[in-house]
């Protein structure tokens, strides 16, 4: 299923994030971001599977394994585990400041981060991912300025109708 | 109509739900409100419907009558709406259906919106799930994108043109202007995101990446001045500048350096810096070494640059942190081939690393240790993967037993000790042995003709304790078949030979036919080797008796069997002590690499026979033997995938290693050349079945301390001998005695003349070029008389 998307025929494509999961200790999805194009039934096999490999973890294992031929990156962030799916290629080290910085971008917008706002307002989280990542990459190392376009996104949701004023035109 | 229910509302109600049975109650009553809203064509609170579906979505539950609702929220000019409206199409549009396309026209208009948040959602969608229809429709807009002055914009076009290439490869030329300053920007995020664009342009054509090696200088800079620069709050991560950029760079200026001298010397200074700067304590540091590690690695570096890498990995094996440990072992395993005495020094760390608990560690350990097994620490290693396979899981066990056989057979150091690995092997492992084993395993026996009488002891014993593991009962059966004859004659000499009558051992192979848990196979071995006894032991009667019972068996293999042998004893009695006799030895053909056959032409200018290295294998070939046809052995696969050796395998020279211990063959070791730390050692087999025919093998050894490199023995014999050179193990002699390079040499002697030969050794010693020739005359008598 890992190749079927890439109608190419190069060899070595093998750097990309395919999907980042986010879920509780009980096995809850609370976010899934995919960089890949599956069917609804193939992502519920995968988060169905990953979850269940995941969550068998012990506490002191490292954060990598191989699952199928893709390395999953994990980590443990109170109640929720991040889990990004990279490929051969990747540095699964920088991965995990991935992560990281995503739980920080999160923790600067909701303040002191927890479950339960990603629960309540899912939406939100998954702005703050696509203003950070794009098509599986960081499109932005500045943690400020991800957090700014937030901000400024946010405004213009107060706006009725999306028109530029006339000094920017 | 009542408004519908905000989201948080439903999703608060949703949890308070006590069973599945209710909360699927709850959604489903939803969904019909939500429908019926959507019928209505309600446009102010689609955006709430559409985002309380979204929630549903994630709890499992059917959305895709949404999916025509995002399309419309998309359309809308509320920012709340796109911003819902997109969220929806990238979690319920799937490119494999053609709703997915109505999306095209919208996108292409908020790519031109004058809203830079509106076109940031419509490159962001694109970027993430824009279908190869798409892509193309709309790849002139990206690449508009991609010019402008706005960095916000400019960085996710470039990230979506990626995806555009990943899509419709032949695109990529269009992007090719664009990409004319993008590294001159100011902006980290641009910068970023067009080193992914750059990389992946690389990647996937041959042409960019020579056109943009000429960004290397400039990608050197831009790196520098991250390592140089001052604390940079906005970039700043635990105390390193932009770690996501610099990894990013140093793996485009892995693509770009790779099998390229200049770049990679451009690049030098800038890998050694980072390696040796870069703050170790934290996780973000580590990773930005271990992409130079990867970096230096594979492109052209010096060899202090590389020492100083494989250092670094050393280091990360002995770091606390198990990610650390992880990746440095990954690391090793991907170059433990092109740098494996470097690798080598680490081995005890890396043995440590079977015994630590987590799964993925183990397993890279495993793979590690069979990599690092050679003739020196053969029998080291062999106990500690040994203990490893004892206590591994299951998932392991298959795995490591090929590569126990296979480390085996390439260095046992006596035939009595791989005969007792492979025993150990399969009694404590014998469920998870592959297959295919068991032919190499009995060809082996066979060819270890003064080990039968041991092994069919330790094998009879072993299935007095366990009948459970197929391939050793399969094995046992197929010796107690062929030498029955010396385990009853009590003719062991490596150890306290047994007792045992012949009624017993017939009383073990029945007991194997009738039991449940013999697999058809292995009743087929335990019945033939019952037959094959018929001419080994005297209790003819008893075997005929069995052979004629399983005439009527229902196993339809079994039965034909039977009444062969049935047939056999009957009509065909005669024939039968021919047909069943002992199995000769099987002779591997050496098909690894070409050798050469190099005729002399007289003493006064002798043509010097060169050892020609052969091309690097990267799979082993099928050894060609019709015998080992018949009984369905090949090669042993190797599991574990390693990159091309240098080192190419003389199949043919470790193999007679293997049969020609070094008293074995009655004619004595001799010392033939030593001088300057270079030591060359003869040992003799004679050729089976040509006795015309010695088979010298050369081991050289270092004892200086520095490696002896580019290493090529050369010989030359008088007229009337015939000389055959076969492939080197090696051509790096290893300092400090750590290992010996092999080689194997054929001299036919016809005229039983006296053996003389001419040598040539040349090498690389410390940087230096060193040559020498030497004459060969103490060969001792029997190896040419």
């Amino acid at each position: 299923w890992r190749r079927n998307h890439r109608n190419t025929s190069c060899v070595i494509m093998s750097n990309n994030m395919q999907f980042m999961l986010l879920f509780s200790r009980q096995g809850k999805l609370r976010l899934q971001k995919w960089y890949v194009p599956l069917s609804d039934k193939e992502k519920k096999k995968i988060t169905r599977e990953l979850v269940q490999t995941v969550l068998a973890r012990k506490p002191k294992m490292c954060s990598f394994l191989e699952w199928r031929d893709l390395k999953i990156v994990y980590k443990r962030y109170a109640s929720l585990y991040f889990c990004c799916a990279i490929e051969d290629q990747d540095n699964e080290l920088i991965t995990l400041e991935i992560i990281h910085r995503y739980v920080e971008l999160l923790d600067k917008y909701f303040g002191s981060v927890c479950e339960l706002d990603i629960i309540f307002n899912f939406e939100k989280a998954y702005f703050i991912l696509d203003e950070f990542l794009l098509g599986g990459e960081a499109q932005e190392t500045s943690k400020k300025n991800v957090l700014k376009a937030i901000e400024q996104a946010d405004l213009l949701q107060e706006v009725r109708y999306v028109i530029k004023p006339p000094w920017e035109q | 109509m009542p408004a519908p229910i905000r989201l948080r509302e439903l999703i608060r109600t949703i949890r308070t739900a006590r069973t599945q049975a209710e909360e699927r109650e709850m959604i489903q009553k939803e969904c019909a409100a939500i429908r019926s809203s959507f019928r209505e064509e309600d446009n102010t609170y689609r955006c709430r419907n559409v985002a309380k579906l979204l929630y549903m979505h994630m709890l499992g539950y059917p959305a895709h009558f949404g999916q025509l609702e995002c399309l419309k929220l998309i359309a809308s000019q509320k920012f709340t709406d796109k911003r819902i409206g997109y969220l929806g199409a990238m979690l319920l549009l799937d490119e494999r259906q053609d709703v997915h396309l109505l999306m095209t026209n919208c996108i292409k208009n908020d790519l031109n919106h004058s809203t830079q948040y509106v076109q940031g959602l419509a490159l962001c969608t694109l970027g993430c799930m824009g279908s190869s229809e798409m892509c193309r429709d709309l790849a002139g807009e990206v690449e508009k994108l991609l010019k402008t002055s706005n960095s916000y914009l400019r960085k996710k076009a470039a990230l979506c043109a990626v995806h555009v290439i990943r899509k419709v490869p032949e695109l990529m030329e269009m992007f090719l202007p664009a990409t004319k300053n993008l590294l001159s920007e100011k902006n980290h995020g641009v910068l970023h995101t067009s080193v992914v664009l750059l990389t992946e342009m690389c990647e996937r054509s041959p042409d960019m990446l020579a056109h943009f090696r000429k960004l290397v200088p400039q990608l050197v800079r831009i790196l520098k001045n991250l390592i140089m620069s001052g604390y940079s709050p906005e970039h700043d991560v635990s105390g390193i500048s932009d770690p996501f950029l610099q990894v990013r760079i140093l793996r485009l200026l892995r693509i770009l350096g790779k099998g390229d001298d200049d770049s990679s010397e451009a690049m030098n200074d800038i890998l050694a810096q980072v390696a040796t700067n870069t703050e170790t304590s934290k996780n973000v540091g580590n990773a930005i070494l271990y992409e130079t590690v990867l970096t230096i690695m594979d492109i052209k570096s010096e060899s202090g640059l590389r020492v100083l890498a494989i250092n670094i990995l050393g280091r990360f094996l002995l770091n606390n942190d198990k990610n650390i440990r992880y990746v440095a072992l990954t690391s090793l395993l991907k170059t433990v081939q092109t740098d494996h005495n470097a690798v080598q020094r680490h081995r005890s760390t890396i043995v440590d690393c079977l015994k630590d608990l987590d799964v993925s560690i183990k397993r890279r350990a495993m793979e590690l240790s069979f990599a690092l097994v050679n003739g020196n620490n053969i029998r080291g290693m062999m106990k500690e993967l040994l203990y490893f396979l004892d206590s591994c899981d299951p998932e392991f066990k298959a795995d490591c037993a090929s590569g126990v056989f296979l480390a085996a057979e390439k260095y046992a150091p006596s035939k009595r000790w791989h005969i007792d690995t492979i025993m150990r092997v399969l009694t404590t492992a014998g469920s998870y042995v592959r297959d295919d084993s068991v032919p190499n395993l009995i060809q082996l026996i066979t060819n270890s003709v003064e080990m039968h009488a041991y092994t069919v002891q330790r094998l009879y014993k072993a299935l007095l304790d366990d009948i459970s593991q197929q391939p050793l009962v399969q094995v046992a059966s197929w010796c107690i078949g062929e030498y029955g004859d010396l385990l009853v004659s009590g003719q062991c000499e490596e150890e306290e030979p047994i007792q045992v009558t012949e009624d017993e051992v017939l009383d073990v192979l029945e007991g194997l036919l009738v039991s449940n848990l013999s697999t058809p196979v292995t009743r087929g071995y335990a019945l033939t080797a019952i037959m094959k006894l018929s001419t080994r032991f005297t209790s003819v009667n008893r075997i005929k008796k069995v052979v004629s019972i399983y005439g009527s068996s229902i196993d339809v293999e079994l039965q034909q069997r039977a009444v062969e042998y049935n047939a056999l004893f009957k009509k065909y009695d005669h024939m039968r002590p021919a047909l069943l006799e002992r199995m000769p030895i099987m002779e591997k053909t050496a098909s690894n690499g070409p050798t050469e056959i190099v005729q002399t032409n007289g003493e006064a200018e002798p043509s010097v026979v060169e050892a020609k290295h052969p091309p690097p294998v990267t799979q082993p070939t099928n050894q060609a033997n019709d015998l080992l046809d018949l009984l369905g052995g090949n090669d042993v696969v190797p599991v574990i995938q390693t990159t091309v050796p240098t080192k190419p395998a003389s199949a043919g020279g470790e193999l007679l290693d293997l049969l020609g211990d070094l008293s074995l063959s009655g004619i004595p070791p001799m010392t033939a050349y030593n001088k300057n730390g270079l030591k060359i050692d003869f040992t003799f087999e004679r050729a089976n079945p040509n006795p015309n025919i010695a088979v010298i093998t050369i081991h050289a050894s270092n004892s200086t301390e520095a490696d002896m490199t580019d290493f090529v023995f050369q010989a030359a014999v008088p007229k009337t001998f015939q000389l055959q050179l076969l492939s080197p193990s090696s051509n790096v002699v290893p300092t400090l005695n750590q290992g010996t390079v092999t080689q194997v040499i054929r001299v036919l002697n016809p005229q039983k003349q006296q053996l003389r030969m001419r040598i040539k050794l040349t090498y690389t010693h410390k940087g230096s070029a060193v040559q020498d020739l030497a004459e060969v005359n103490n060969f001792p008598p029997q190896s040419w008389q």
